[in-house]
């Protein structure tokens, strides 16, 4: 037997924000269903809704045609609604057995009879997982397996899995998808949320899409196309980046030279990376999340120290400068993560506009601060960047997204940088914010700034980049031309297909 | 006008909670309330009123010394152990008598501060170089300092009464009390210190670069190593220098009255935990450290009284105590109020502008 | 199988454990042999230790609780004080069971006031740990002087004259061990001494605490409830997705921390002296804590630890023990020599190095005086403690989320 679930006019609001309001959306017993969105489109909130984490504000929730209202995850584990969350909720000090067992000790004991109960799911679908191995001692594929495991333990009919795939290698996700078509053959229905287009094509049977907070449609796998799909999840025509002259010119700002980045345990995350950028280039780096492109951002910032190898600033060593040093030489970074590294969020605006330039005018005289002359500035950044804020005074926590990540440009462009790092820039922010970030990126380069950028956006690198690097298990294995090249071949390239 | 209600709100309710609180306490165990009530709102006399001003310094100073370790995101319970180690080394050298005259006053300041801070810089290093919380190792030392002084002082002091102590301040380096009221006591002249303390305190955090590091560094550490600062040594420097000032907590009444070091009967135990309570009373601001440390002081100097009501003096410990968690609870419910009221603000101010409709993100 | 492996692991675990006390054991007589201070491992010396080691044991134990499910507990202390002045009201006026039972309420109550400051207003749980301190020491002397001042045997800030729990001797063993503890011969005699100690006027409350010290490691490792008290200190989201009620299992572990907490007060008034005074803890709650991390966040480290801090407060009590804290620093210079090998054949050169110069410091130190200073035993606990954390941090293993907020509906 399999569940049918259908969410009706599902709507959801936090202060200040809609997460989301009439959602509607039905699963069909023995499918995967696929929901897609860009980054905040609430997909989440919608997930920690339908798995009882968090309640609905409005809308019904039904289970094979029965209203249901679920106060906790508990109920929901009860109708067979579980729940692999994007990070895994394991407990790394505690066995698989005891992950498993926690919460359904009921069901088969804490022993003995669990012990079997687990050997059995876990041979039955191929997993390979040992129950009485600690968790830290899993690798990713092993802990998403266990998540797995833990659902269906408690015999669960519909599993939701939320963005499964971003921190797995293409191997892994393939053996996922694999695991996946077994359990729906096994009669379990699963629901999908991604972003990547690609997979969701693979593997749906069904997809639904999700734009601001609502879904807006519903396609069919076997007929759309990543374009419709794409532009679904956008609402409107993509904003494509285009980048009109060439403005490179032969001046290198940043080179690299065979530099290696080793870890605690010794391993490599970069290997023999060489790499220039121009003045007035942008070189784009490419890949799958979790190749290297961190570390060869921190290690040129000065946050984490090469192993081996040399980078040069403007034919400055700054190879075992410390991060301040390598700001003071003029180089702006736009962080990955703005929440923890851009931005300190109970800070103003203005103090905000220090961060990062402590030691540089006109924020700071000194060994003082100037807090005149960094409101000044700050002023001038909300309004050349377009910061919506009701002032300087008002805490970054209190900004949207969008609006934080335009600050920190406008920040990280202050004080007429030559190179500018920029990480997944336009990442979780509005298409509005984007298309500035983009004019302001551009503008620069038409002044002769050099600008590494990292993007897990294809489009966006096709379209700002002059070049692109390909990066793959900490190596550089490809250049492409961004006139020529298309976001399939940089894709095949990102994971190992072919290399140029 | 909101802005100072909402700073001012959480510990006038704390501090009423509080009284409430103890209160009860002493009326379920038959005590008189009215009498507690009334005691502790009488007008000090002046005796009293004198301690008040000398023992506020000394916990203001101890305020500042955890309040620099709370800016920067580490817990220093080691103030009471810093203070202590401060104190003995300061005591045995002022005593010595090296340093001639009113010079050895300077002099053993530098002493106290240095001692105070190198005590400190253990916890500091273990913590960046060995990952042991400085909560933990803390506890640890402060049990070992005050052993430690204790050994010292009969080890290499001299007979004071019943007990051991450090060798006598010389009287050429005792400075002279204010005499502010006529026929009470002196009030020392070294609580000086504590505006000092105050003062440097203010214009290292709100107007250096260092003090911008120290508080990026303990609003958010990845955003402070992003941002250029080297988090590890700001630790052990941040650490030392609250250790620093944790060497000055005692100094004021060292020099004002006791003259040497003796645990316990020529020393006073305890000002490295009442300043925690103060820093936190006080939000880590200087109006409030001053305030709390007055608050403070004040209970302690009125509860001498309660005893001539057959109240215990200690019940005052139980209000303290309360203040504490009561401020805490009360700060953290404001800063939800707060947080979510700008937020809404926000949402308000662009919903008027027409551009920005579509701006509402999703998130 | 990874399972077996697993499995073979916990059996060399084990075996490896009974060597290292084994040797640990002959380590200590021969010292007592070399250094000729038989009252090292006397009947009545290592009684002593086992009721210093007690009050400890408890408020390790129950540091233990809250930690597991993720609450820091620094108000032990307040707790433990609180207990104290239970344990001397209840059984002045009830009896001494009474006394045993107030000193546990009077422990819940503090650990009442840390939950709901930590668990449900999510106060930082070191700042509600150093209120009640404040708090647990200002109510134990104000109650003090309200209730015992004008009782018969009372004063201001003591109390005694109030039953304490009965004791057993147990005949044939307590005599046999002792005699042969007496002839001071190599290993036999210490082990007897050590048997004779714990059978001779043993204190019903002293078997209650090893009872409980078992109870903790069942609860806590053997049953469902203690994999949910568990995961709540390990990963209380994940929990919570799972339908454990967090808040309730926090709030139940803190309680039963304090009630701990409370009965190590009740241990002191009513076993390791018979009458009351203010302030009597002395920082027993912070060794307990001590005790707790030494012993890396598991009963039978909590244990180990508490029987050795035990043993240098017992030590510290006794009279004239100038000559046994000689003895004793001797032992402590063998036990980090042997550490120091360990080091070296592991490959921390570094710590080996390190560990290796504090022992030939304590070697000549050992060589060059007679006697030590007192003192330094009452220290022992927070130096080893110290330098257990300083040295081997990696291998100490807290609770992923101890002392972490947490709040409703985080999860995901």
């Amino acid at each position: 037997m399999t569940i049918e679930v259908e969410l009706a006019g599902i709507g959801k609001r936090f202060p200040g924000v809609i997460a989301n309001h009439d959602v509607s959306l039905r699963i069909r017993p023995g499918t995967v269903h696929a929901l897609i969105g860009e980054n905040g489109a609430g997909k989440s909130t919608l997930m920690k809704i339908l798995y009882g984490v968090q309640p609905a504000d409005e809308g019904t929730i039904s289970v094979d045609g029965q209203h249901r209202s679920f106060a906790s995850p508990t109920d929901a584990i009860e109708v067979g609604i579980g729940m692999v969350f994007q990070h895994f909720m394991l407990a790394d000090n505690l066995t698989v057995l005891e992950n498993i067992v926690l919460g359904a000790e009921k069901l088969h004991g804490i022993g003995d009879g669990a012990r079997t109960r687990i050997k059995e799911i876990s041979a039955r679908f191929g997993f390979g997982l040992e129950p009485d191995q600690l968790v830290e001692r899993l690798g990713v594929a092993d802990r998403q397996r266990v998540e797995i495991l833990k659902v269906l333990y408690r015999g669960a009919e519909l599993i939701i899995l939320d963005e499964p795939t971003a921190v797995l290698v293409p191997q892994e996700v393939d053996a996922l998808f694999s695991n996946l078509r077994e359990l729906v053959a096994d009669g379990c229905s699963v629901l999908f949320i991604s972003h990547k287009l690609d997979e969701v094509l693979a593997i749906a049977d069904d997809i639904t899409v999700m734009r601001r907070g609502t879904t807006v449609g519903t396609a069919d796998p076997r007929t759309a196309t990543k374009h419709q799909l794409a532009e679904l999840m956008v609402g409107s025509e993509l904003p494509s980046p285009e980048t009109s002259e060439r403005t490179v010119t032969d001046q290198v700002v940043l080179a690299l030279d065979g530099v290696t980045v080793t870890d605690d345990l010794g391993r490599d995350r970069l290997t023999d990376v060489s790499l220039a950028v121009h003045r007035g280039e942008v070189v784009g780096i490419a890949g799958v999340e979790g190749n290297g492109q961190t570390e060869l951002v921190e290690v040129v910032m000065g946050m984490l120290r090469a192993a081996s190898g040399r980078i040069t600033l403007d034919g400055q060593d700054i190879t075992r400068l410390s991060t301040r040093k390598v700001r003071e030489l003029g180089v702006g970074f736009v962080p990955e993560d703005r929440h923890r590294h851009g931005l300190v969020l109970d800070f103003p605006l203005w103090e905000n506009r220090i961060l990062g330039h402590q030691t540089k005018p006109p924020v700071v005289k000194g060994p003082l601060l100037n807090p005149a002359g960094a409101r000044t500035d700050a002023r001038r950044i909300v309004e050349e960047f377009d910061v919506r804020t009701p002032g300087i005074g008002t805490t970054a926590r209190a900004l949207s997204g969008g609006n934080q990540q335009k600050f920190i440009v406008g920040r990280e462009m202050s004080g007429d940088p030559i190179l500018l790092i920029a990480s997944h820039p336009t990442r979780g922010v509005d298409v509005g914010a984007q298309a500035a970030i983009w004019d302001h990126v551009r503008a620069a380069r038409r002044e002769g700034l050099g600008v590494l950028l990292v993007s897990a956006d294809l489009d966006e690198l096709i379209g700002l980049s002059d070049r692109i690097e390909v990066v793959l298990r900490g190596r550089l294995t490809g250049t492409f031309d961004p006139s020529q090249v298309t976001a399939q071949d940089l894709g095949a390239a990102m994971t190992g297909g072919s290399a140029a | 006008m909101k802005r100072i209600a909402y700073s001012l709100a959480p510990p006038v309710v704390a501090v009423v909670f509080a009284l409430a609180a103890t209160c009860v306490v002493i009326a379920i165990s038959g005590g008189s309330v009215g009498a507690f009530l009334s005691t502790i709102f009488s007008v000090p006399n002046d005796r009293i009123l004198v301690n008040i001003v000398n023992q506020s310094s000394l916990l203001a100073i101890s305020g500042f010394a955890a309040a620099i370790g709370f800016r920067m995101g580490l817990f220093n319970i080691g103030v009471e152990g810093q203070y202590i180690v401060g104190s003995c080394a300061a005591a045995f050298f002022g005593g010595s008598g090296l340093v001639p005259g009113p010079l050895n006053i300077l002099a053993t300041l530098v002493v106290a501060i240095l001692a105070g801070a190198a005590y400190a810089s253990i916890a500091g290093v273990l913590k960046v170089t060995r990952g042991v919380s400085e909560v933990i190792s803390a506890i640890m030392l402060n049990y070992i300092a005050l052993t430690m002084s204790g050994y010292l002082v009969q080890r290499y002091g001299v007979k004071a009464g019943y007990t051991y102590a450090t060798n006598d301040l010389p009287p050429s380096s005792q400075p002279l009390g204010f005499a502010i009221l006529p026929g009470a006591n002196d009030v020392w002249a070294l609580t000086v210190i504590a505006v000092a303390v105050a003062a440097g305190y203010w214009f290292l955090l709100a107007r250096t670069r260092f003090g911008f590091d120290l508080r990026t560094t303990g609003a958010s550490a990845s955003a402070a190593l992003a941002s250029g600062i080297g988090v590890k040594k700001m630790v052990v420097v941040s650490m030392a220098l609250s250790g620093g000032v944790a060497g000055l907590v005692w100094m004021p009444a060292y020099f004002g009255s006791v003259h040497r070091f003796g645990v316990p009967e020529n020393f006073q135990a305890g000002l490295g935990f009442a300043g925690l309570a103060v820093a936190l009373l006080g939000r880590n601001r200087v109006p409030g450290i001053i305030l709390g440390a007055v608050l403070f002081a004040y209970l302690s100097g009125q509860s001498n009284e309660l005893q001539r009501d057959g109240i215990a003096k200690q019940v005052v410990d139980i209000t303290q105590g309360i203040v504490v968690l009561a401020v805490v609870v009360a700060y953290e419910i404001v800063r939800r109020r707060q947080s979510r009221a700008e937020r809404e603000q926000v949402s308000e101010e662009l919903a008027a502008t027409p551009a920005a409709a579509n701006e509402g993100e999703a998130r | 199988m990874t399972g077996t492996t697993a499995l073979s692991r916990a059996r060399t675990v084990r075996y490896t454990t009974i060597v290292v006390a084994l040797a640990a054991i002959v380590t200590v007589s021969a010292v007592r042999i070399v250094t000729g201070a038989d009252r090292l491992t006397t009947p009545g010396t290592l009684r002593q230790a086992l009721i210093a080691a007690c009050p400890i044991l408890l408020a390790g134990l129950g540091g233990l609780w809250a930690e597991r499910a993720g609450i820091v507990n620094i108000g032990l202390e307040g707790q433990m004080l609180l207990g104290t002045w239970g344990a001397a009201f209840f059984a002045y006026h009830h009896g001494w069971l009474a006394g045993i039972v107030g000193a546990a309420v009077m422990g819940l109550i503090g650990g009442l006031v840390h939950a709901i400051a930590t668990v449900s207003f999510g106060v930082d749980h070191i700042i509600s740990g150093v209120a009640l301190n404040i708090i647990g020491l200002g109510a134990v002397g104000f109650l003090a002087k309200s209730y015992f001042d004008e009782l018969s045997g009372g004063g201001p800030r003591n109390l005694s004259g109030y039953p304490t729990p009965p004791t057993l001797t147990i005949p044939g063993i307590s005599d046999g061990a002792r005699s042969l503890a007496d002839q001071h011969w190599f290993v036999v005699s210490d082990v007897s001494a050590a048997v004779a100690g714990a059978t001779t006027n043993l204190s019903i409350l002293t078997i209650l605490t090893l009872a409980l010290a078992l109870l903790t490691a069942w609860a806590l490792w053997r049953t469902s409830f203690g994999l949910r008290l568990r995961s709540c200190g390990e990963n209380p989201q994940a929990a919570e997705t799972l339908g454990v009620n967090v808040y309730l299992y926090k709030y139940v572990a803190v309680l039963v921390s304090g009630a701990f907490a409370g009965l190590g007060g009740a241990y002191l008034t009513m076993v390791s002296s018979s009458s009351f005074t203010v302030g009597q803890t002395n920082g027993r709650g912070y060794i307990g804590l001590a005790s707790m991390i030494f012993g890396n966040w598991r009963p039978s480290g909590v244990l180990t630890g508490a029987l050795m801090f035990g043993y240098a407060d017992g030590i510290s009590l006794l009279p004239k023990n100038g000559p046994l804290v000689h003895a004793l620093l001797l032992l402590v210079a063998v036990f980090l020599l042997a550490y120091s090998v360990f080091k070296f054949r592991a490959g921390e050169l570094t710590t080996a190095i390190v560990v290796a110069v504090i022992a030939l410091g304590a070697l000549v130190w050992y060589f060059t005086t007679t006697r030590v200073p007192s003192a330094f035993t009452g220290m022992t606990p927070y130096v080893i403690t110290l330098f257990v954390i300083s040295v081997a941090s990696q291998r100490l293993r807290m609770p992923a989320a101890d002392g972490k907020p947490y709040r409703r509906g985080s999860a995901g």
